[in-house]
C-alpha cells in the first residue's frame, strides 16, 4: 500500500497537475466552462499568494483586492486604450464626456509593455511601500489585518468617486481584444485560459521554492515566534515585506489576467467583500498548503457559482458557514486532514512487510508491528 | 466663519455616531482583543429592532425610547450566544475570530434579507426630533438638526454609562482585572469565563444602541453594519486598546477630519486622505494614541 517515492515526489504532483489543466480540462470542458475554470484559476493564484503571506507567514491580508485591482486595471486599460485605437479615447471617457487629452496617468498605459510590467510591478512597488513602513513599526497581527482591508475600501471608494477617468462603479467594461487577438473568438479564449493555467503553475513552483528555501524556513520562524527571531539577530521586518510584496506581485498578476478572461474589472471586483473571498478558499483547503490554498479557491468559487446558479439565497449561508467551520474546527484546512491520513497510514505496522528492504523506513520495531497486524488490515 | 464652525458640527456629529459604534469595540476589541466582525450586523440587529417596534407600536416617539433598552437587549444577547457558541473557542488565535466572525456577519445578513427584505426600510423619527436648532442666528445662520443632537447627547451619556461601569461597578472592577492580567485574576477567583460574556454582553449591547441611533440618519438594510464597521475599528486602533479616552478623542477627530476634508475635497478623496492620515500617524505611535501599559514583548 505505500505509494512508490516516484509518485509522492513534487514534480510529479506538478506533472500531474500540468496534464490536468493543459491535456483533461481543456478535452472534458465546454467552453463555456473552460472559461469559468479560467476566472477560478485566477483566484487561485492570489490563493498562492495568501498561502504564502498568511499561511506561512501569519500575515492575514484581508487587502488582496487592493493589488488584484491595480493589476486588473493597469491591464484593462491598455486593452481599452488599444480597443480605441490610437490617439482615441477610451469609449467610456467620450460617453463622460470628456473631450481631447488623455489623462496623464493613462498615458503610459499605451505602451503594451509598460502595461504588462505595471500589473505586476505596480502592485509589487506599492505593497513595498505599505509593508516597509507597517512592518518596521511592528505594525501587526489583528491591526495590520484591519489595516489592509480599509486600504482595499480606500481604494474601492476612490475609483468610485472618479467616473470620469476610472468608469466609477461600472468599472472598465466591455473589452474586446487582448494583443490583438479578438477576444469573442472561442479559440482565443482557449489561449487565454492556457496562459492563465501556465502563469498559475508559474506561480505555484515559484512560490514552493520559496517556502522550501532558507527564507521559508525564516518566514515560518517570524510567524511563530517574531521576537525570537528578532533576538537571533534578523530583521523580521524585512522577512515579512518579501512575502507581501511576493503575494502582492501574485495578486496582481491574477488581476490583470482576470481582465481578458472575464472582460471586466470594477470596484465590485477588489473592494472589502472580495478581498475576503480571496482568503476563504486558501482556508477551506489548508493556508499553510500550497496545494490545498490552490484547490480550496477552485472549490470554493466552484462551489459558489453551482450554489448560486441554483439557490442564490444559499450560498451566503453556506460561504458564512464556510468559514465558521474551516477557521474554528479545521484552522488547517482540508489539508491538514489529507496530512493526518497520511501520518495515520505512514504510522501503520502493515508498513514494515511492504517495502521488504526499503531502508530506513522499515527498519524500527518488526515485532509489534506484525502482532498488531490485523487491526490494520481490517481499518 | 458659520460654514467653518458648520462643517465642524457635521465632523462631531459623524464622530458621535463613530463614537457609539467604537464604543462597544472598545470593549471587546479593545479590552477584550476579540476581533469581532460581526459587530456591525448587532448594530443592524439594532436597527431593525426599532423597525418592528415601530411597525408594532406605531408611535414613533415612544417606540424610539423603548427601542434602546430593547435593542441593547437583542443585540447584547446575539454578542453574548457568539462569545458562548465561538468566540471563547478561539480566544488564543485573533486572526482566525476575525474570520469566523465575518462567517457569522454574513449569516446574519443573508437573514435579515430573508426576513426583512433585500431593500431597505426607514423609520419614522418622532416629531421632537424632525427640526432644527438655530445655534447662531443672523444673516448667515447655523442650524443643527435636532436628530443630530440626540445623537450627540446619546453617545456622551454611553461613554458616561460605560465609563461608570468599569470604573465603580464589581463588574467593572472584575473586566478591568480579567484585562491587566487574566492569570492573576483567575487566580483570584475571578470567574474570567463569565466575565468575558458579561463583557462581550454590554459591548454587543452597545452596537445595538447604536443602531437605533443609525435610523434617525440613515436606512436601514442588511449590509448597514458591513461600511462603517472598518472606520469604527480604525477608530479603537488608532485610540489605543483599553482605553476609553483614546477611542473618544478619536471618534472626535477623525469625524472632523473627514467632515473638512470633504468639505474641502471629495467623499472618497477625503476617506482616502483620513487613511493615509491613520497609516502616517500609526508609523508616529504603532500603539494608538493611549495604551495600557504592559511588560509585556508583544
Amino acid at each position: 500500500m505505500t505509494i512508490p517515492k516516484l509518485l509522492t515526489h513534487p514534480a510529479a504532483g506538478f506533472g500531474s497537475a500540468a496534464l490536468l489543466l493543459f491535456a483533461a480540462a481543456p478535452l472534458l470542458l465546454t467552453d463555456f466552462r473552460l472559461g469559468l475554470l479560467a476566472k477560478y484559476l485566477c483566484i487561485a493564484i492570489v490563493a498562492v499568494g495568501i498561502c504564502l503571506a498568511w499561511g506561512r507567514g501569519g500575515l492575514l491580508t484581508l487587502g488582496q483586492g487592493l493589488f488584484f485591482g491595480l493589476g486588473g486595471y493597469a491591464m484593462a486599460m491598455h486593452l481599452k486604450l488599444a480597443d480605441a485605437g490610437p490617439g482615441e479615447l477610451p469609449d467610456f471617457m467620450v460617453l463622460y464626456g470628456a473631450t481631447g487629452e488623455l489623462p496623464w496617468w493613462w498615458r503610459p498605459f499605451e505602451s503594451p509593455l509598460f502595461a504588462l510590467a505595471a500589473t505586476v510591478l505596480l502592485p509589487m512597488a506599492v505593497a513595498a511601500v505599505i509593508g516597509t513602513l507597517v512592518f518596521r513599526r511592528r505594525v501587526k497581527g489583528a491591526y495590520f489585518a484591519i489595516l489592509s482591508q480599509a486600504l482595499a475600501a480606500a481604494f474601492a471608494l476612490w475609483l468610485i468617486g472618479r467616473q470620469a477617468t476610472t468608469g466609477g462603479t461600472n468599472g472598465l467594461t466591455d473589452i474586446q481584444g487582448f494583443f490583438g487577438y479578438d477576444l469573442n473568438d472561442p479559440v482565443n479564449q482557449r489561449t487565454v485560459y492556457f496562459v492563465i493555467a501556465a502563469a498559475l503553475l508559474a506561480v505555484a513552483a515559484g512560490v514552493r521554492q520559496l517556502i522550501h528555501s532558507r527564507y521559508g524556513e525564516l518566514l515560518v520562524a517570524v510567524r511563530d515566534s517574531e521576537e525570537r527571531v528578532r533576538f537571533l539577530g534578523y530583521d523580521p521586518a524585512r522577512v515579512k515585506l518579501v512575502a507581501y510584496v511576493v503575494a502582492a506581485g501574485a495578486a496582481g498578476l491574477a488581476g490583470a489576467l482576470f481582465v481578458p478572461a472575464v472582460g471586466i474589472i470594477s470596484p465590485a471586483l477588489i473592494g472589502i467583500v472580495p478581498s475576503i473571498e480571496f482568503v476563504i478558499g486558501a482556508a477551506v483547503g489548508g493556508r499553510a498548503s500550497l496545494v490545498g490554498a490552490i484547490l480550496g479557491a477552485i472549490a470554493v468559487m466552484w462551489a459558489k457559482t453551482t450554489l448560486s446558479e441554483e439557490f442564490p439565497g444559499a450560498w451566503t449561508y453556506f460561504q458564512g458557514l464556510l468559514f465558521v467551520v474551516a477557521l474554528a474546527f479545521l484552522p488547517g484546512g482540508l489539508a491538514s486532514l489529507v496530512r493526518k491520513a497520511r501520518e495515520r497510514r505512514s504510522a501503520a505496522p502493515d508498513d514494515a512487510e511492504d517495502v521488504p528492504g526499503a531502508g530506513a523506513d522499515a527498519a524500527p520495531a518488526p515485532v509489534p508491528a506484525s502482532a498488531k497486524k490485523p487491526e490494520g488490515v481490517t481499518a | 466663519m458659520t460654514v467653518i464652525l458648520g462643517q465642524s458640527f457635521t465632523g462631531i456629529s459623524i464622530g458621535a455616531v463613530l463614537l457609539l459604534i467604537a464604543l462597544g469595540l472598545s470593549l471587546t476589541f479593545g479590552q477584550m482583543g476579540v476581533i469581532n466582525m460581526a459587530h456591525g450586523e448587532f448594530i443592524m440587529a439594532g436597527a431593525y429592532t426599532t423597525y418592528v417596534l415601530q411597525k408594532a407600536l406605531g408611535d414613533a416617539g415612544l417606540s424610539l425610547l423603548l427601542a434602546l433598552p430593547v435593542a441593547f437587549a437583542v443585540a447584547g444577547t446575539l454578542g453574548a450566544l457568539l462569545e458562548w457558541l465561538l468566540i471563547r473557542r478561539l480566544y488564543l488565535r485573533p486572526l482566525d475570530t476575525l474570520l469566523v466572525t465575518w462567517g457569522v456577519s454574513l449569516m446574519l445578513q443573508q437573514l435579515a434579507r430573508d426576513v426583512f427584505g433585500a431593500p431597505n426600510v426607514q423609520t419614522r423619527a418622532p416629531e421632537l426630533l424632525t427640526g432644527n436648532v438655530t445655534l447662531i442666528g443672523g444673516d448667515d445662520p447655523l442650524t443643527v438638526a435636532n436628530s443630530r443632537l440626540f445623537i450627540l447627547g446619546l453617545a456622551l451619556a454611553a461613554v458616561a454609562a460605560l465609563a461608570l461601569v468599569l470604573a465603580l461597578t464589581p463588574l467593572g472592577r472584575r473586566i478591568r482585572a480579567v484585562v491587566q492580567n487574566r492569570d492573576l485574576a483567575e487566580v483570584s477567583g475571578i470567574s474570567t469565563a463569565r466575565v468575558d460574556r458579561t463583557a462581550f454582553f454590554v459591548g454587543s449591547g452597545l452596537a445595538g444602541v447604536a443602531g437605533v441611533a443609525l435610523t434617525l440618519v440613515g436606512p436601514i438594510g442588511p449590509t448597514m453594519g458591513t461600511n462603517i464597521i472598518i472606520d469604527a475599528f480604525l477608530v479603537v486602533v488608532v485610540g489605543g486598546l483599553g482605553r476609553l479616552k483614546g477611542t473618544v478623542i478619536t471618534a472626535f477627530v477623525l469625524g472632523v477630519l473627514q467632515a473638512v476634508l470633504e468639505y474641502s475635497t471629495t467623499v472618497s478623496v477625503a476617506k482616502v486622505l483620513v487613511l493615509v492620515g491613520i497609516v502616517a500617524f500609526l508609523q508616529w505611535r504603532p500603539q494608538g494614541l493611549y495604551t495600557l501599559r504592559t511588560r509585556s514583548l508583544v
